[in-house]
């Protein structure tokens, strides 16, 4: 007979019959690790979306001033005039913003979690045979893109750190100033540490992604022989797509291929 | 032939209860066979201890043939040793080199709490089967062989996951301490049969939710399944995932739970 011992998690030994908790669907389904992957998951999805569409609108750059502006201002009058000018934005914001802050807290707590499962650590050092640099690093990467992305908003969004965000711009044709998005992309980029920065967070996002991607399989259980070996591939593509994208933009300023 | 490897240094972890504070203990074996399995070697220290009157290095051991799951040891940091798809009974000395030197921790983890040196108490893994690792079988005469035909790679995959043999490497090696691969090769192995389904959302349910109140989470990173003496693929951990997903989300008279 094994000897009883209590954590403070609850009993170790003992039976396992314990009664059911009555709550809400989802927070019970939230409550649990298992749970939380899933939110992890499908909010990193709706993240690695969000990635995508702005590496790609971002490659209007190469094809001028008034092509990226025109796209930004697009992106600011979505469905107008069926919905106010800026509204559709901010709900695809409001998604965004819901997504980032339950990826965040599914984080937070299982790392809590993690911790409270080995609070004696390994007195001798590890030897680990899977797992990679990205999987070990998923908390750096991601806290890093965090600060990154928090800089990222006061530069080209609020302008707290750009004085030209914010200026206005007309086009040959066009009936009203809009904004001058590609000056002050240039303008942020020529700031070398600026562009440095957003080289380095930009590698870490792809680190994150090497991982991410992959795991989303394993935490929602989309596992089938047919297509578990192109799930590796899916990830490193994907990751190498978001880093090429997004790196080649500083870099393309600093060199002067676009100014 | 056998040979004789020289001068091994073992670091062993000493701790003399749950609440003592544990140490590292430097011993030299000057000389043993290669035929020797690792617990053999900690066999014939701890003799050797006796005979010196020190108290014997406590480890768990019993089958000392790979199926009881009752021997442990994270040996140079790695869950059961060097060697891939084996439990450190079947680890054989001729695995070292002369003069190396081997540190010996137990497994680590909030449930698995600490009894003495090298030892620990697996019980939460009891509370995981005692929680669904079971099917509902009719009392009465004995059926027939073969009464219930089961499709040879359905029989294949269950019995991969059913090689389980609880000795919790899994949880050592995870960095999270975490055992999703032992809970997912115990719910593969009955919900891919057809005796399982009957208990089938209800078992991955109550299996998981168990696990949760004793372990950390999975993130993915495959140590489970490099650690595991009977290389149980981290492919179960996703059938499991989707077993609990359909318990949470499909219709509950589909799936006949209360």
């Amino acid at each position: 007979m094994a000897q009883v011992v209590t954590s403070h998690r609850g009993p170790v030994t003992g039976t396992a019959n314990r009664a059911k908790k009555r709550r809400p669907f989802l927070i019970d389904l939230y409550s649990t690790a298992v749970g939380k992957k899933y939110v992890m998951a499908l909010t990193g999805i709706g993240m690695m979306g969000f990635v995508l569409f702005h590496m790609i609108g971002n490659l209007k750059m190469y094809a001028g001033a008034a092509d990226l502006d025109h796209y930004a201002h697009f992106l600011q009058t979505l469905l107008y005039p069926l919905a106010p000018k800026g509204w559709v934005l901010w709900i695809l914001r409001g998604g965004l913003i819901t997504m980032f802050v339950l990826h965040l807290h599914a984080a937070w707590s299982l790392t809590r979690l993690n911790r409270e499962a080995r609070p004696v650590k390994y007195q001798s050092s590890r030897d680990y045979q899977i797992a990679n640099f990205a999987s070990r690093t998923m908390r750096w990467s991601g806290l890093i893109v965090l600060a990154f992305i928090v800089w990222h908003l006061l530069d080209l969004t609020f302008g707290v750190v750009n004085s030209e965000v914010g200026n206005m711009v007309q086009y040959e044709g066009d009936t009203e100033k809009i904004k001058a998005v590609y000056v002050s992309v240039i303008a942020s980029f020529d700031r070398i540490p600026v562009a440095l920065f957003y080289v380095v967070a930009n590698i870490l996002l792809g680190i994150h992604l090497f991982h991410g991607a992959w795991s989303i399989f394993q935490s929602l259980g989309w596992n089938n022989p047919r297509f578990n070996k192109w799930r590796r591939a899916f990830a490193t593509g994907f990751a190498a797509v978001i880093v090429v994208g997004n790196v080649s933009f500083p870099v393309a300023v600093m060199a002067g291929v676009i100014s | 032939m056998s040979n004789t490897i020289k001068n091994i240094t073992l670091k062993i972890w000493r701790q003399s209860g749950p609440a003592a504070k544990g140490y590292f203990e430097t011993h030299n074996i000057p000389e043993i066979t290669d035929e020797a399995s690792f617990l053999e070697m900690l066999d014939i220290l701890n003799d050797r201890l006796v005979t010196e009157g020190k108290e014997a290095v406590v480890f768990d051991h019993d089958c000392r043939e790979g199926i009881c799951g009752t021997c442990s040891l994270m040996i140079d940091g790695q869950a059961h040793g060097p060697q891939r798809g084996t439990a450190t009974c079947q680890l054989h000395m001729r695995k070292f080199k002369d003069g190396d030197s081997i540190t010996i921790e137990p497994w680590r983890a909030s449930a698995f709490p600490l009894i003495k040196d090298l030892m620990v108490d697996r019980s939460a893994f009891d509370r995981i089967i005692e929680s669904g690792g079971y099917i509902t079988a009719e009392t009465g005469g004995a059926p027939d062989a073969n009464l219930i035909p089961i499709a040879k790679p359905i029989a294949d995959a269950a019995m991969d996951s059913a090689e389980c043999i609880g000795c919790g490497a899994c949880v050592a090696a995870c960095p999270n301490g975490a055992a999703n691969l032992f809970t997912a090769a115990k719910v593969a192995h009955l919900n891919r049969l057809p005796q399982g389904q009957a208990e089938r959302y209800s078992r991955v349910e109550a299996m998981v939710e168990t696990m949760d109140e004793h372990f950390g989470s999975c993130t993915n990173h495959g140590e489970c399944e490099a650690a595991c003496p009977k290389e149980i693929s981290i492919d179960v951990i996703a059938l499991m995932h989707k077993d609990y997903r359909k318990a949470k989300f499909a219709n509950r008279k589909d799936l006949a739970r209360s």
